[in-house]
């Protein structure tokens, strides 16, 4: 184990120079719904427990099974309203267990990215082998089921390796979501020395994290995204910021919850100099117009 | 070191369920559903009448609302005894007072323990759900079959003998189930459980003996789940409540299709003198609503089950 695995350098807030976003916008905001597939019993990982409760934890696998039967496509008519394109974090062999997703999410040219091939799949204990399998397997799916080129990775169940964005980046990757360290993107340092970059995705503001972890009420969390916007709206006068909302059918569009997540879209979308994109286009931006001169800032460092 | 093989092996990766309970459906792509005088959303009130042991063996885990302290732990049982002795009848009231119809899922202990409420209930003629002998009598992965027919047959036996109407309907302790729960439910003549979560209206669920029908009593918007497991207060349950009422409703109005709202209600914990004004609340609410069709759970299978081609 290292204490860093340094992958990117360390950058004050406040010397940076400013990101313009298209249009001048202050805020790229990107919406990544988790499209996923939980298996009811899958192999065991020597290092974590896919459920709680001793299998069939019906409860658990319920739980996720709805966001797949009722969720997304509530989630869905609801982001359409407010010309949301989700950039989805997906679990390929969703593509073979309900392909009706898929092409409900085809038909609205959502950005589909790497999510791993199941939810209950965990990298910890693997190989640079197998997980390389695993990668190029999510990569291929992507590009077999949905004619994209997969860009982005967060890795199944945040489950990491020391490898994980090297291999990620060497099969073809762009952009990763498994870090959280920053509100603009940050060029991040693979051993395939090709541009890669991190695209800010919120674990403060994911709904699961909210719901499930911190145990929020959902008006509350609807306040949380108007608050968070508010600032990295202000802030993004003088530079672009980014603003992710990750969400779980399965969390947020309970009838109980989905409401007050409305309210919240409506007001961010309702405001001029908002970029409303997705996670590809922010990391493609960034490495056209500021990756270089990210790199020769760390250079004069 | 690697993981084994099997690890990167995916048995199950094809179309629809990784297992044979029921098919894969989305619930936007079903045929319209329809309640009976053109209501759009089916209310579902569920109202726990459960008995928690004071010898909780906690196996294969603690069930929510059990014994958390050494033996013996009178806090915790008194805590939920008081539903039996004063919390349900204030929901009743509170139930009663808004023209509600309440649903009793009652642990088959009851009958041994109280024969005087279940007498009660039976009397005002609520339906009656088994839900197992006690609330640690957990059904789950690894009870021997035999173990588990056993302790079904004993619960309905015993509720049956009890009970005039049919008791049709299962909800297992803590939702917990074993691979056989389905199979061995369907023998014993349930026709519908509220285990699985997973869904917002009925649907068909296979067994080795014909066919179960679930109906997904919702844990999300249970009131133990949002205030105690997730520390809300009771007005933010309300508020929680209403809301789903009130989108189910504008939902099933602008689809044209019947919705379900299932609510789970623990007279432990909704009966007690700060929170039952605001179950009242949201009764009152959801009593107010157009289009909110009050009915048993097993009103609410049938009515569905006609509609099945």
């Amino acid at each position: 184990m290292r204490d860093d695995l340094a992958l990117y350098d360390y950058r004050p807030w406040d010397e940076r120079l400013p990101i313009r976003w298209p249009n001048d916008a202050r805020v790229a905001f990107w919406v990544a719904p988790n499209i996923e597939f939980y298996e009811l019993d899958p192999p065991p990982n020597p290092q974590r427990k896919a459920w709680p409760r001793p299998i069939p934890d019906i409860q658990g696998y319920g739980t996720r099974d709805y966001g797949n039967r009722v969720g997304h496509m509530r989630m869905m008519e609801l982001l359409d309203r407010y010309g949301v394109r989700g950039s989805i974090s997906l679990s390929v062999a969703l593509c073979d267990h309900h392909p009706e997703i898929i092409e409900l999410c085809r038909e609205r040219d959502w950005e589909f990215f790497s999510h791993g091939i199941y939810n209950t799949r965990y990298v910890y204990g693997m190989d640079e082998a197998q997980e390389r399998a695993v990668i190029e397997d999510s990569v291929r799916t992507i590009a077999e089921r949905t004619g994209q080129r997969c860009a982005g990775y967060l890795a199944p169940a945040l489950t990491h390796t020391e490898r994980t964005l090297d291999l990620f980046s060497e099969a073809g990757g762009l952009y990763t979501c498994d870090l959280f360290h920053d509100d603009q993107p940050t060029p991040i340092r693979v051993r395939s020395g090709k541009p890669f970059v991190s695209v800010p995705y919120s674990l403060e503001l994911n709904d699961t994290i909210v719901y499930v972890v911190n145990r929020v009420e959902p008006r509350r969390y609807g306040e949380m995204i108007k608050q968070a916007f508010d600032r990295l709206y202000a802030e993004g006068e003088w530079g672009g910021t980014v603003m992710c909302v990750p969400l779980h059918a399965y969390q947020v569009a309970h009838p109980h919850r989905i409401r007050a997540f409305e309210e919240a879209l409506d007001y961010v979308t309702g405001h001029d100099g908002v970029w409303v994109t997705t996670g590809r286009e922010i990391a493609e931006h960034y490495v056209e117009h500021y990756y270089q001169q990210a790199l020769a800032n760390r250079g004069a460092d | 070191m690697a993981l084994d093989p099997d690890y990167l092996e995916y048995p199950h990766r094809s179309y629809g369920m990784d297992h044979d309970r029921y098919e894969w459906s989305m619930l936007s792509r079903r045929g319209p559903v329809a309640w009976p005088g053109g209501a759009g959303v089916a209310l579902w009130v569920n109202l726990a009448v459960q008995f928690f042991p004071l010898d909780q063996s906690g196996k294969p885990f603690r069930p929510p609302g059990g014994m958390g302290t050494p033996y013996p732990d009178l806090r915790h049982f008194t805590l939920r005894d008081y539903g039996n002795r004063v919390g349900l009848f204030r929901c009743l009231d509170a139930l009663d007072g808004a023209g509600i119809t309440p649903t009793l899922s009652v642990n088959a202990a009851i009958a041994e323990r109280c024969p005087q409420l279940l007498e009660r209930l039976n009397r005002r003629g609520d339906e009656i759900l088994a839900s197992s002998w006690h609330m640690d009598t957990l059904h789950h992965g690894g009870m021997p079959a035999d173990e588990e027919a056993a302790l079904i047959e004993r619960a309905l036996g015993t509720l049956r003998a009890a009970v005039d109407a049919p008791v049709a309907g299962w909800l297992s302790p803590a939702r917990s189930q074993s691979r056989n729960t389905p199979d061995l439910l369907a023998d014993a003549g349930i026709r519908y459980m509220g285990d699985w979560i997973n869904d917002e209206l009925p649907y068909p669920f296979t067994t080795k003996h014909g066919e179960l029908i679930a109906l997904p009593l919702s844990l999300e918007l249970e009131d133990r789940f949002v205030i105690q497991d997730n520390l809300h207060s009771e007005w933010e349950y309300a508020d929680q409540v209403k809301d789903a009422c009130d989108y189910l409703l504008a939902e099933a109005e602008a689809t044209g299709h019947g919705r379900l709202l299932a609510l789970s209600v623990h007279p432990w914990l909704m009966g007690q003198p700060h929170r039952i004004g605001a179950l009242e609340s949201v009764l009152e609410h959801i009593a107010r609503q157009p289009g909110i069709w009050s009915a048993s759970a097993s009103e609410i299978v049938a009515a569905w089950a006609a509609q099945q081609a």
